[in-house]
């Protein structure tokens, strides 16, 4: 118990100290093309809970802290743990992720490159992506034994994604490798959304449209290299949406369920981001 | 030894001239004709402008300055190179594609009516 009260402690004061600008997008598992603009720090706490028919509650978080290095490079660094009801609260591991933008100018159709390296456990509870077969079966099974599996894999993605009218249109393809002899695993991504309204308003406002963006996404595995394909696959589609708060704090929900008895059947995502501006410019004198 | 002395400060020198050349406003040769010749609905739009002011203040017064003065590393925004050079259109098309060379992000992830509105935020400066 006091275990749980110190983590969600961490996790609050984590979250005072982001505060955000709007998170631009309200996915979860999805990347559009949009890069961090360059220099500032957008630090996000994205949330998943879920209960799996054979499993406790649990609440899997992870702490992203996303950099743009450069207008067409973004890297990002998240921190991952989970907690389960009448189980425990561990520490799962991190990941480092890098996103290239070959492209310098707009298209119809835009790509983005995405290598991204994981040293987490078994534990992990986060659903930052689904590939492979992961199921229910994986959140299901106590903690202890979950974190004995080492799990250090490398990810990649390819991102598409278009804006139209407001609208975004988002599609990942993602392949993973554990490093330890697996074989490659595959999965997918789409969103898309739009803000409530397009045009933003002359006066200050917090419940104005433009303040809102509302989507839908959906996502799942495709199985590995040696059973590609839906079988024994799990797949997940709901309705997302966001809201940029006063004070750059923003916040995104989505319900989401499982399509098939593979899947857990219910998952609520939440999450918090902030945005700090021109992150490394504040330690130097002069330039604010 | 001569040779090597060349050729690392072309090394250098090369890239800081494409650098600094893209600052000198060459992206406006990049405009498409009929890009060029886009004009904004909200052109003199009291509210549009008041609009386009607080995006600017949102998302570029920390490149730009909190009045498009510009700061050290980027350009300001009152220069006769965006009041009078470029036209509406040139800087819809900057704002889509971005510089990113020169760090300039795209912003096509605004919608476009945001856009039009800060440009003619922007536009208004020159009064």
């Amino acid at each position: 118990m006091q275990a749980d009260m110190r983590f969600l402690l961490f996790l609050f004061t984590i979250f005072l100290a982001a505060g955000c600008r709007a998170q631009e997008r309200p996915y979860f598992v999805t990347y559009s093309h949009e890069m961090e603009e360059p220099g500032n720090l957008d630090i996000e706490l994205f949330n998943a809970v879920g209960k799996p028919p054979d499993g406790n509650r649990f609440v899997g978080s992870n702490i992203e802290f996303e950099y743009g290095a450069t207008a067409w490079w973004t890297t990002e660094f998240y921190l991952d743990g989970q907690v389960t009801l009448h189980d425990s609260t561990i520490f799962t591991g991190y990941r480092w992720e890098n996103r290239f933008r070959p492209l310098l100018r707009e298209h119809w159709i835009n790509p983005v490159f995405y290598v991204e390296f994981e040293n987490i456990n078994g534990g992990d509870k986060a659903l930052r992506e689904v590939v492979g077969h992961d199921g229910k079966a994986d959140v299901s099974g106590p903690n202890a034994e979950a974190r004995m599996e080492k799990l250090r894999e490398l990810e990649l993605k390819l991102i598409l994604g278009s804006n139209y009218r407001g609208w975004n249109i988002s599609e990942n393809f993602i392949a993973e490798k554990n490093l330890s002899n697996e074989p490659w695993e595959f999965g997918y991504a789409w969103a898309v959304s739009r803000p409530l309204k397009m045009a933003a308003s002359a006066r200050d406002c917090t419940f104005c449209g433009e303040k809102f963006q509302a989507g839908v996404e959906m996502y799942g595995g495709l199985g590995d290299r040696y059973s590609f394909g839906t079988n024994q696959t799990s797949h997940y589609f709901g309705p997302s949406i966001n809201w940029a708060a006063p004070k750059g704090i923003a916040f995104s929900f989505s319900p989401q369920w499982g399509l098939n008895d593979y899947s857990i059947p219910h998952l609520f995502r939440f999450g918090v981001s902030y945005e700090i501006d021109q992150f490394f410019g504040r330690f130097h004198r002069g330039t604010r | 030894m001569i040779r090597k002395v060349i050729f690392v400060l072309l090394l250098v020198a090369l890239p800081a001239a494409v650098l600094f050349g893209a600052a000198d406003g060459s992206w406006l040769k990049s405009v498409p004709a009929r890009e060029h010749e886009r004009t904004s609905p909200y052109r003199d739009q009291s509210d549009a402008i008041a609009a386009g002011r607080r995006i600017f203040v949102d998302r570029c017064s920390h490149c730009h300055g909190e009045n498009a003065e510009g700061t050290k590393k980027r350009p300001p925004l009152r220069s006769e190179r965006v009041q009078k050079q470029a036209t509406e259109g040139d800087l819809h098309w900057l704002l889509v594609n971005g510089n990113m060379r020169k760090g300039m992000p795209s912003w096509a992830k605004l919608p476009d009516q945001q856009l039009w509105q800060v440009i003619a935020y922007v536009k208004s400066l020159h009064e």
